[in-house]
């Protein structure tokens, strides 16, 4: 046996090593699963609070976090029971109590703002992460109810402490009458 | 002519219509809720001391609530949350002069003379909402149909409620509004033939509305008898048992080519071209064996309840119930007080013989009888058994925004077991739901944006900074 009987069966093997391995490469490109459709999913799951009690600084991060494994689906105490469940369904994993360590689940609350002791500072203006508060330097802030999620971030940053957290029903700033 | 399930019931109108329409007076005082039926509320456009005509705007339509018009002369007193038809609700409370002084911009309209759009616009600004129950605004719906180009305009004459027989008065007295009614809505819509469709337990409304129909000699109405079965008065029942076509459950008729308005909803039309006059009254049954003696009235929107029932003699009895709307589809009130509003087509006073006490309660034994009965073809048990395990899912697979709550299967149900309300609430939970979904989704965006805009200040001080250290650079090395 000599190499130029060799030649064309390495010849031909080389050939389809090349081939097979290019239509692979392909087909995994092709076909990779998207790590941002899963976050999406995982996102929309969320109630989207944004007040950071998973430790993660917004849903979306946290949506991130679980996409790669990095964090449990029990840290969103706003979701509770039900968006752990949705989780475990999408998932394919155990549902299991919201972890105390990261809180506990509350009835839905919004911020009020004592707007008689707001002194316009704006510091809750930037804490705010939906945009939900109005207001401007050495003018009185107010919070729009329907557009507050309740993530209690704009509380800490009040210096004289007007901002509280009540009950939907109970928010009735001002109105001004005609 | 094609009704799947349904039931066949024992009549109760015979006693409401042996007297012809009653006038209810006025009270003194009028609450017009601002949710007149259909779920929304209408926006007030006059505030406490304001002095108002009979007829005078008092709140503008908005969504699927019409506009609203003071039924009364006087002042508004207030607008508060008064006890209503569902439950509670912001009302305008005026104070009744008494005079019925009428506002001076009322005049009759020649409607012949004027087109489409500016029929619509008259329509919509004289507050006519759908008077079957529902107290949707007419000029939206024909305003669908129109852009739909549906051809024919179904009058809603069924009126397959038990109790309930309002419609059926107001096609034996004022059959030629009906019929006046159904010409300005042709005209508006465009459609090309109207049909009034009549259950057959109403001879002489039938015969009414024939002999008005020849009378006013117009070849494009007719008049369609059809056999007394309930729910067949339920909007896409009817549109299937008279064209043949059926609705999709979440379609409107316009896509079939069919716009629906009830009989009573075409007198109000015809009055508003007749004298100006906005809806400002309504026909209502009061009827049931609490009520001395049964009749349909007409009474102004706001008035109370009570004052209908002593306009009927008063009501005695042992374990009087007061349902709102039919025995059926009907809910009980909580207070005679409640006003009437342009959806209240019936006053229900009920004793325990009318509406026998519910047995309790038994488990589901799966007979299928209210699957039989179903109208909108649904299985009610399994809808059951998804709603007992909140299995969203299921509720959605079985068909649950197909349910017309006709309470067909409560009806029927061996075991007891209130299917229809445990739909709506179901449906309920499933709104709310979505409202919280649809307010997740704004979050989100709003929170994205947020981000974004921090990022981008970010940059921005990052670049302001470098350019900063850049010229302090330049000038050291400038002045070197």
């Amino acid at each position: 046996m000599n190499a130029t009987t060799l030649l064309p069966a390495v010849g031909m093997a080389a050939t389809l090593a090349v081939v097979l391995g290019a239509v692979l490469g392909w087909v995994a490109a092709r076909l990779r699963a998207d790590p941002d459709s899963l976050v999406e999913k995982i996102d929309v799951l969320l109630p989207q609070t944004q007040c950071g009690q998973c430790r993660y600084p917004g849903c979306r991060p946290y949506a991130e976090a679980i996409a790669r494994r990095e964090a449990d689906i029990d840290r969103c105490p706003p979701g509770g029971e039900a968006t752990v469940h949705a989780l475990a369904t999408l998932l394919d994993r155990e549902p299991r109590p919201i972890d105390p360590q990261y809180g506990v689940t509350k009835p839905p609350l919004v911020a009020l703002i004592d707007e008689d002791r707001c002194i316009g500072c704006a510091l809750c203006l930037p804490a705010c992460p939906v945009d939900a508060i109005v207001g401007a330097p050495r003018l009185m802030h107010t919070v729009i109810k329907s557009q507050c999620t309740g993530c209690e971030l704009c509380v800490a940053p009040c210096p004289v402490d007007c901002i509280a957290m009540v009950e939907p029903a109970a928010h009735a700033p001002r109105t001004v009458n005609a | 002519m094609s009704l799947r399930g349904g039931l066949r019931l024992d009549s109760h109108k015979a006693r409401p219509l042996e007297r012809p329409i009653r006038g209810v007076p006025p009270p003194t005082e009028i609450a017009l809720a601002l949710d007149q039926g259909s779920g929304e509320e209408s926006v007030p456009v006059v505030k406490a001391g304001d002095a108002v005509h009979m007829g005078t705007l008092v709140a503008a339509s908005a969504g699927a609530a019409a506009s609203l018009h003071s039924p009364v002369s006087g002042i508004v007193r207030e607008i508060a949350v008064r006890t209503t038809l569902r439950g509670s609700g912001r009302c305008i409370v005026i104070e009744n002069d008494g005079n019925d002084r009428r506002a001076a911009s009322l005049a009759p309209l020649d409607w012949r003379t004027l087109d489409e759009v500016a029929l619509l616009e008259h329509i919509a600004a004289g507050g006519v909402a759908g008077l079957g129950g529902a107290a949707f605004p007419t000029a939206t719906k024909l305003a669908l149909a129109r852009a739909a180009r549906a051809d024919l305009l179904l009058l809603n004459g069924a009126e397959c409620e038990p109790w309930i027989c309002c419609d059926d008065g107001l096609m034996r007295e004022r059959a030629a509004q009906v019929v006046l009614g159904a010409q300005v809505m042709l005209a508006a819509t465009g459609a090309r033939r109207c049909v009034v469709a009549i259950e057959d337990d109403k001879p002489e409304a039938i015969l009414a509305m024939e002999s008005a129909v020849s009378a006013a000699s117009d070849a494009r109405i007719e008049i369609r008898v059809l056999p007394a079965v309930f729910p067949l008065g339920a909007e896409g029942a009817l549109v299937t048992a008279v064209t043949g076509r059926e609705v999709p459950h979440d379609g409107l008729p316009p896509q079939v080519g069919v716009v629906c308005q009830n009989v009573g909803t075409a007198a109000a039309v015809a009055r508003l071209v007749q004298d100006g006059q906005p809806v400002i009254s309504r026909i209502v049954t009061v009827t049931g064996s609490g009520v001395r003696e049964p009749c349909n009235v007409e009474a102004r929107v706001g008035t109370p309840v009570a004052d209908l029932i002593g306009a009927c003699g008063g009501s005695d009895g042992p374990e009087l119930r007061h349902i709102a709307g039919g025995s059926l589809t009907g809910r009980i009130l909580q207070s005679d007080t409640v006003p009437v509003t342009k959806g209240l087509n019936c006053v229900l006073v009920a004793t325990s013989a009318d509406l026998p006490a519910r047995g309790m309660e038994m488990p589901c034994i799966r007979c299928g009888d209210c699957a039989t009965v179903c109208p909108a073809g649904l299985l009610p048990q399994q809808l059951h058994a998804a709603a007992r395990t909140d299995d969203t899912a299921g509720l959605v697979r079985y068909g649950l925004s197909a349910c017309i709550e006709c309470g067909c299967c409560d009806y029927v149900c061996p075991s007891a077991i209130p299917l229809t309300a445990r739909f709506r609430t179901a449906r309920e939970q499933q709104h709310l739901q979505d409202m919280e979904r649809r307010r997740a989704l704004d979050a989100k965006a709003r929170y994205e944006r947020h981000q974004r805009r921090l990022a981008e200040q970010a940059e921005a001080e990052r670049r302001a900074f470098d350019e900063a250290r850049r010229r302090a650079r330049d000038s050291e090395t400038g002045t070197d």
